[in-house]
């Protein structure tokens, strides 16, 4: 039942770009696609492993920055007389970079943050992603600064021998994140529902009781921070290709708050919460664009982010899951059942 | 192999800034024996499982299982080379589900790789099928099958109990440390318990067991140990240990002692 | 020579106010252990206040700072009550995103009501500086440094001198013994709250005419806050007030001589690099407050 939904809800998502005219609504699903994947990302690392680390943005805007910069190329001096020159690579190739750096970039942060827990975590993890930030915002000779990169290539898809396609449109580029964001979910689906995501849910609940039966928890939050910040990455890498135009403002704190908005009122921990968290927090500016200031949009999404906390502190997922709950766990027919038990 | 050492705690020592919570214990374990450790509040037991399971660094002294040396060694290290403990308190995932908490016990015995589990490759899935066979199998030793899909937080306290060894069982260890397992039971889950221990024990399982229930201590115990002010003051079978007088003084003081002692 | 001089004179005044910033904020996460997002608001909440106080109801300069005071208490009052009491129970990580919340609504109110456009404050102080041989130094800011310094002087008094004060130590220190004691827990955890909001507001009070007020400068001040509690040890007020100084001076030389783009690093570099040597802060008697 609930995977014919899952089908249903695909199909219906693979068919908007038939249907709708609208260019703006098109790009507020594009856009709101993208931090819906960098959603699911982020609860990896806070739902499932119980780390809230509000410094993802960090990751997204590497990934960004990364794939960009492979894709024009640049030129700086790190000291005297010393160049690193790089060629623009094809844009696929920036992609695969962004997944990299962002996952290694994932690696050392949580090398250094896990040492500290509780809200000292919190702050460390924000504090990377300002230094990030100003580092992108300064650094002009590789960055721009300011000023952006632009002129950013558009995704390039293709197979040699069969041509390519440059996705300049919004129609193009929407099944590009669409096809990620399902690469994603059931990557994310696998990890979950697998002996290593029971690790991870494991540690969350009680780390002393999760290392007593081998549980290595170090090596789990490693894991989920690099895998966490490898799909940020990609989702940044898309969001730069798809713009074209990205500048340090992409590491605000801003929008490490959407993500974190997204996962909680879907439901933290669960597969779909960021996807519904994502779904409400795009169509919210679209609604509300029409009769107010954005800054009302924030507003909104701050004051419902409360209420959510408030009445439904678990998000909207689990509540629905009450409603509609699963079936008892199925049990193999084994003969030694009632003989060796000592009931 | 019976009868061979399995655990060796040689002059472990523990001090906290000042105080010191284990002044030189030494004993030992053998394979396939129960070993309980008895002693009044306060006489470091918690301490001495908190050391040997990896929790805390000793100041002196080496713990070794089977030959090879514990000491510097994590928790998760100790637990996979097959030394498992249970907690006097939580010893359950509460949130959990029965089943779920012994499925995620098994986490040692998966045997595939994060390429297999990112794909769900046909390894995963077979390891995911046995370790769910597995699941269900330690559920019937145990004898809670039937609370499988119950929220563990929400079992009664005896099952708890038994989940936590459950839990235990299924890390695979060939030797389990109980803390305080039966504290809080009444006496119709003591016997069960003691039943399970019973059937472990068929199995060839090294207990060392931490209790405060004299019946069943004495009832089930191959040899037992006592601690007192962070040292051993006695060790024997538990005949002998009934009437060693400094086990006694150790219990009741030296006027309990006394009035025991003319009884 | 002069120069250095000159960054040791910026360093004190702005110091004086970070240092407000953070006591404010080492009393509220230090008793309440609540990582208080909406505090950077409440700074830029005191810089707006004083804009509305001289420049639309055209008060007396001299009112606006006690002024706004009184507002940020009530504030945090407010938020206290609405938001954290009822949040009681709830873990760290849910009282985080609720302050966060708090902070997205705030900092939008703002920008919806007074614009994006920055926005300045005029001041009945004469333009030209004070000039103390190599160093100068505007009547404002000197005035800044002496208001600063006067209500850190008020915070002691107050946490130190006053049975407020001894029962926010109390709680400080055990909640539960405290409570069990007879100090009103829920009570003092209001006026904590308020108690350091308003600090905040007075730092943004003090600053907000010095330099120029924007709905964004609440984000940055925030974390310089958190950056000044971590040095200074959580609820340590000593700590703060010398953390506060510390990051000023590092903010002051870091701009002057490595660049000024930086300067904002400061804080964060400070944060990461205090918590993954000395996670405890560097004046780690944190078993007391004051």
């Amino acid at each position: 039942m609930r995977r014919l939904f899952s089908y249903v809800i695909v199909a219906l998502l693979a068919s908007v770009p038939l249907w709708l005219g609208d260019p703006y609504i098109l790009n507020a699903f594009i856009t709101t696609g993208i931090f819906t994947i960098a959603a699911m990302s982020l609860n990896l690392l806070l739902g499932y492993t119980g780390q809230l680390s509000l410094g993802h943005v960090a990751f997204f805007g590497i990934g960004a920055y990364v794939s960009a910069l492979t894709s024009l190329g640049f030129d700086v001096e790190l000291f005297e007389g010393f160049h690193v020159v790089h060629e623009p690579w094809p844009v696929v190739y920036g992609f695969l970079l962004a997944i990299v750096f962002a996952g290694l970039c994932g690696y050392l942060v949580g090398k250094l943050s896990f040492r500290v827990r509780g809200a000292y975590f919190v702050i460390v993890t924000i504090s990377f992603a300002e230094v990030v930030r100003l580092v992108a915002l300064n650094w002009v000779e590789l960055t721009q600064g300011p000023l952006a990169l632009t002129s950013i290539p558009p995704f390039t898809l293709g197979l040699p021998g069969l041509g390519y396609v440059n996705l300049y449109g919004k129609a193009g580029n929407y099944y590009l994140v669409l096809g990620v964001g399902l690469v994603a979910y059931i990557v994310i689906k696998h990890l979950v529902q697998s002996r290593i995501g029971r690790a991870m849910i494991a540690l969350k609940e009680n780390e002393s009781l999760a290392v007593s039966i081998g549980i290595n928890v170090t090596a789990y939050l490693m894991l989920a921070a690099v895998v966490s910040a490898a799909i940020a990455g990609a989702a940044g890498s898309i969001y730069a290709h798809y713009l074209r135009i990205i500048d340090p403002d992409i590491f605000l704190f801003l929008y490490t708050v959407t993500m974190v908005i997204m996962v909680i009122t879907g439901g933290k921990g669960t597969l779909a919460g960021p996807v519904v968290g994502g779904a409400i927090f795009g169509a919210i500016p679209v609604i509300v664009r029409s009769f107010a200031a954005p800054e009302v949009q924030w507003i909104l999404y701050g004051a419902f982010m409360i209420a959510i906390i408030f009445v439904l502190p678990q998000g909207i997922v689990p509540a629905i899951e009450r409603w509609f709950p699963r079936g008892p766990i199925k049990q193999p027919r084994v003969a030694s059942q009632s003989a060796a038990s000592v009931e | 192999m019976t009868g061979a050492p399995a655990l060796t705690i040689e002059h472990v020592a523990v001090h906290f800034g000042g105080l010191v919570a284990i002044a030189d214990m030494n004993f030992v374990v053998n394979e396939g024996e129960l070993l309980s450790l008895i002693g009044p509040n306060g006489a470091g037991k918690t301490t001495a499982f908190n050391v040997i399971t990896g929790f805390l660094k000793p100041s002196a002294g080496e713990v070794r299982y089977r030959g090879t040396s514990l000491n510097g060694l994590k928790p998760h290290q100790v637990a996979s080379l097959g030394l498992v403990r249970t907690f006097q308190r939580t010893s359950v995932f509460r949130a959990h589900s029965v089943f779920d908490n012994v499925l995620t016990g098994l986490h040692l015995s998966g045997r595939s790789t994060l390429l297999d589990t990112l794909l769900r490759l046909p390894r995963e899935r077979q390891s995911e099928r046995e370790l769910r066979e597995t699941t269900w199998d330690i559920l019937h030793l145990v004898g809670i099958g039937k609370h499988a899909h119950e929220q563990a937080g929400s079992l009664p306290y005896g099952d708890q109990r038994l989940l936590g060894v459950a839990l235990a069982l299924a890390a695979k260890p060939s030797m389990l440390l109980l803390d305080e397992p039966v504290s809080g039971m009444n006496a119709s889950e003591t016997g069960r318990f003691m039943r399970l221990l019973g059937k472990l024990r068929e199995r060839g399982m090294t207990i060392l067991l931490v209790e405060h229930d004299m019946p069943m201590v004495m009832g089930v115990s191959d040899r037992i140990v006592v601690l007192n002010y962070g040292r051993i003051i006695a060790e024997g079978e538990p005949a002998a240990i009934r009437e060693n007088p400094e086990v006694i003084r150790a219990y009741l003081g030296q006027a309990g002692a006394k009035r025991a002692a003319h009884a | 020579m002069a120069e250095f001089l000159q960054h040791i004179a910026n360093t004190l005044i702005l110091g004086g106010t970070y240092a407000l910033l953070g006591i404010g904020l080492t009393l509220i996460f230090g008793i309440m252990r609540v990582v208080n997002f909406t505090h950077g608001e409440l700074y830029t909440f005191g810089a707006y206040f004083v804009f509305l106080v001289i420049s639309v109801l055209g008060l007396n300069f001299l009112l606006a700072l006690p002024v706004a005071i009184i507002a940020g208490l009530l504030l945090g009052a407010l938020i206290e009550l609405l938001l954290l009491r009822p949040m009681r129970d709830a873990d760290i990580d849910t009282t985080m995103l609720v302050m966060i919340g708090a902070m997205i609504v705030m900092q939008n109110s703002e920008q919806l009501v007074w614009g994006g456009v920055a926005k300045s404050v005029s001041t009945p102080f004469p333009e030209t500086p004070l000039v103390m041989g190599p160093v100068s130094v505007s009547y404002l800011r000197a005035f800044v440094l002496l208001m600063a310094l006067l209500l850190i002087v008020a915070t002691y008094i107050l946490i130190n001198r006053t049975k407020l004060g001894k029962a926010m130590r109390a709680t400080f220190q055990d909640r539960d013994t405290a409570s069990l004691m007879g100090v009103n827990v829920r009570a003092i955890y209001t006026a904590t709250f308020a108690i350091g909001s308003s600090l905040a507001a007075a730092a943004g009070a003090l600053l907000g005419p010095a330099y120029v007020i924007s709905p964004h400068m609440g984000d940055i001040a925030s974390l310089k806050a958190f950056a000044i509690v971590i040095l200074g040890g959580l609820g340590n007020v000593t700590g703060a007030t010398i953390g506060g100084f510390i990051l000023a001076l590092a903010e002051e030389l870091g701009a002057g001589y490595v660049s000024s783009g930086y300067r904002d690093a400061m804080g964060f570099l400070i944060i990461i690099a205090v918590l993954l040597i000395k996670p405890t802060g560097l004046f780690a008697r944190a078993e007391r407050i004051g």
